[in-house]
């Protein structure tokens, strides 16, 4: 019989923590397909993030830094800078990198530092219990928004790959979805892409990946998918906001 | 060998694997595994053309697929 | 060493670090110290290293932890406020065992406070300054070729006992131009150390930068572990200098530009007949307590001088355990005491105290 799927072997055969059905494990798990795939895990550095990803460094088969909240790019940039051929990402949620960690991300899209950002957007704080993020959608209800996020208080929510893409040295932004197989099909490309643009020394690159966060939504694994379809994608739209070629597409 | 080989010890039970399976060959094993989840299961193997979508969308690496 | 040129002590503590091997500086603009991050712009790339001017205090410290987690030897300077904003990486480096140079040349403070020197962040540099439990290397110069010995040898000692070590100076260290010589040679490469993430190469087991300790047992063990190596660092790295101190009756106690002062009020004091001495600590963190200890035995009072409202002041006591009274002279806000206040204020003591 001919293997169709394997597991990506820069994933350690272990359990993780993360609640079933959580879409950190899918994007985990493309991560290590990409580092598979370009034979880059002898020099890959990770820096893992605070929140619901900080123990990714046990399931990612590399070396790895944990940064503090919201600091991956600024270690990153720290790691980038003293070893040159080391391939670098972080994994950071939206409460890392979209709010405590706004100035970081911005500077290092700035300064084009050649290392991926995964970021994941799951629309809430998933460790600390479900608090609302930058990212929570208007009328969500979070455990600090227990009317729903209210416009006239806190805002409307964050949109960071448009925001970003309009950096000049942001070489590759994407934002992908996690939510059937044929968007994962789809994110996992722009994440390979991502890692590409680095290996070429291309700079900066982000994929924003929207996710979800069952257990704080209060919803099945697949009703959480659903609510991301019907929900999200609309204010987060899909597509490449800037590519190395310069192009655009979205939807 | 299965076509779908179902690590059973890992599966959490989210379902994501059955809901995405596009033609219904799985379902949701009415034991128990050792984290007290009712483990994914291929049901209906006949049925299973071996897309690998299960293997992809399962968060938790728990899936592996084969074509006879 | 080759002969000795005139340098600003922020420029020297700047080449004395890339003479230890410095090849990444991490910082962000503050007075009374960019003599530092504009020098390591120029010199570091000469040396095939990088400079990186951060978006914030925060973030550079944390480029600090990255690199410093890839085994290279790393830098940042700031003064005060930006120090203060480095706290929390400070605490991640420490937690992760990760060792580099932290320079803070004083300013007044708190809050944006003064530009004008200041040595008002001794507790934020003995004490932790961030959370958590474990201390940095703090060294207090008082001269610039102190400051550049000390700096030579900064690395060395953060990766013995893989804690940061701070150049804890102030805006007159800084600024004053004074001769220096430095080693003709730079320290040489070093193998990167059996820590360093730097990719898991030719199939060695991935490795791990953190500070997280999620179970109370683990975290335990590693504090003591890290106490043990502070422990290690006081027993065999405390420094202090002693002037005059063998039959002094009574011994001041000063660190950084204050002690160059008070080397200028125990001569006016001496010359008035008053036995007066002066203990130095080098390591303010560790501090010589022991040292200390002795010396204030055979005096009949200590005063402290510091350019703060009562730092020092507290280790002064903790050492001189109430074998002899303790007295203060501070100044604050940015003030440096003049030698004869000092040895005004001393004299004064003498009356009530020694005589
Ligand atoms: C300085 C600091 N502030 C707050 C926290 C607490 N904290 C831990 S995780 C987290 C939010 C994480 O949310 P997000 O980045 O969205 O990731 P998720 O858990 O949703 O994957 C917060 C606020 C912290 N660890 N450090
Ligand atoms: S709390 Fe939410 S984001 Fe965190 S692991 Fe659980 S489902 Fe995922
Ligand atoms: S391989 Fe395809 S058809 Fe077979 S069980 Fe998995 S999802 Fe269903
Ligand atoms: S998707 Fe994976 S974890 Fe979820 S039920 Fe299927 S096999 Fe189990």
């Amino acid at each position: 019989m001919k293997q169709v799927y394997s597991v990506p072997k820069s994933l350690r055969p272990v359990s993780t923590h993360y609640c079933p059905g959580c879409t950190h494990g899918i994007i985990h798990k493309l991560v290590a397909e990409t580092i598979d795939e370009l034979g880059v895990r002898d020099r890959a550095i990770g820096v893992a993030s605070v929140g619901c990803s900080v123990f990714s460094y046990d399931y990612f088969d590399c070396d790895f830094q944990q940064a503090a909240h919201g600091r991956a790019p600024a270690v990153a940039t720290g790691i980038r800078r003293t070893v040159p051929d080391a391939v670098v990402f972080t994994y950071q949620g939206d409460g890392d990198l979209a709010s405590i960690g706004t100035a970081e991300i911005v500077h290092a899209a700035m300064r084009s530092e050649n290392i991926t950002v995964v970021f994941v957007n799951n629309a809430i704080y998933g460790m600390t219990g479900g608090q609302m993020a930058p990212t929570t959608m208007v009328g969500q209800r979070t455990t600090t928004s227990p009317e729903g996020r209210i416009k006239g208080l806190a805002g409307e929510p964050i949109r960071v790959s448009e925001m970003l893409a309009t950096i000049p040295g942001a070489t590759y932004v994407a934002r992908v979805s996690t939510t059937s197989p044929a968007h994962i099909a789809k994110a996992k490309r722009a994440i390979k892409k991502a890692f590409e643009v680095q290996l070429a020394g291309g700079g900066f690159s982000l994929v924003e990946c929207l996710s979800t966060c069952p257990t704080n939504w209060g919803m099945s694994p697949v009703e959480a998918m659903e609510w991301v379809d019907k929900n999200m994608i609309p204010y987060y739209p899909l597509g490449e906001f800037r590519t190395p070629e310069g192009g655009q597409t979205n939807g | 060998m299965k076509k779908v080989v179902v690590n059973e010890a890992k599966c959490k039970g989210c379902g994501v694997c059955v809901n995405f399976c596009p033609k219904s060959a799985l379902a949701m094993a009415d034991r128990i595994n050792s984290k007290g989840y009712h483990p994914a299961e291929l049901a209906n193997e006949a049925a299973c053309i071996s897309c690998g979508i299960c293997g992809r969308v399962c968060p938790d690496a728990v899936i592996e697929v084969f074509k006879p | 060493m080759a002969g000795r040129k005139l340098f600003k002590g922020n420029e020297a503590v700047a080449e004395a670090a890339v003479r230890a091997g410095c090849r990444y500086f991490f910082g962000y603009p503050i007075t009374p110290q960019n003599e530092i991050p504009e020098y390591m712009s120029r010199r570091l790339p000469e040396v095939g290293g990088a400079f990186v001017q951060a978006e914030s205090e925060v973030a550079a410290i944390n480029m600090v932890y990255g690199a410093a987690g890839t085994g290279a030897r790393v830098m940042t300077s700031s003064s005060s406020p930006g120090i203060s904003l480095k706290q929390e990486g400070i605490s991640y480096i420490a937690g992760a065992d990760l060792p580099c140079l932290i320079v803070n040349m004083v300013r007044g403070g708190p809050g944006l406070g003064g530009i004008a020197p200041a040595q008002s962040d001794y507790f934020q540099a003995t004490r932790g300054g961030g959370h958590g439990d474990y201390h940095l290397i703090v060294y207090a110069p008082a001269s610039v070729q102190e400051m550049v010995d000390l700096t030579l040898g900064a690395y060395d000692v953060a990766e013995r006992y893989r804690m940061p070590v701070m150049i804890l100076g102030d805006g007159v260290l800084g600024q004053m131009m004074e001769p220096v010589s430095f080693p003709d040679q730079m320290a040489p490469d070093r193998p990167a150390p059996e820590w360093a993430t730097r990719g898991a190469r030719d199939g060695r087991t991935p490795r791990l930068i953190n500070s997280i300790y999620l179970k109370p047992e683990e975290l335990y063990k590693h504090n003591l572990d890290m106490a043990e190596r502070f422990e290690k660092a006081s027993a065999n790295e405390v420094r202090y200098e002693e002037v005059l101190a063998d039959d002094a009756e009574l011994l001041l106690v000063a660190y950084g530009t204050t002690s160059r002062v008070c080397r200028a009020a125990i001569e006016k004091l001496r010359e008035r007949g008053i036995k007066a001495g002066l203990f130095r600590p080098i390591t303010v963190s560790p501090f010589p307590y022991d040292a200390l200890s002795k010396r204030a035995k055979s005096a009949k009072a200590v005063l402290t001088v510091e350019m703060s409202m009562g730092q020092l002041v507290d280790d002064v006591k903790i050492a001189v355990a109430g074998a002899a009274p303790v007295h203060f002279f501070g100044t604050t806000g940015g003030v440096i005491p003049k030698a004869s206040d000092i040895a005004e204020y001393a004299a004064g003591i003498v009356g009530e105290e020694v005589r």
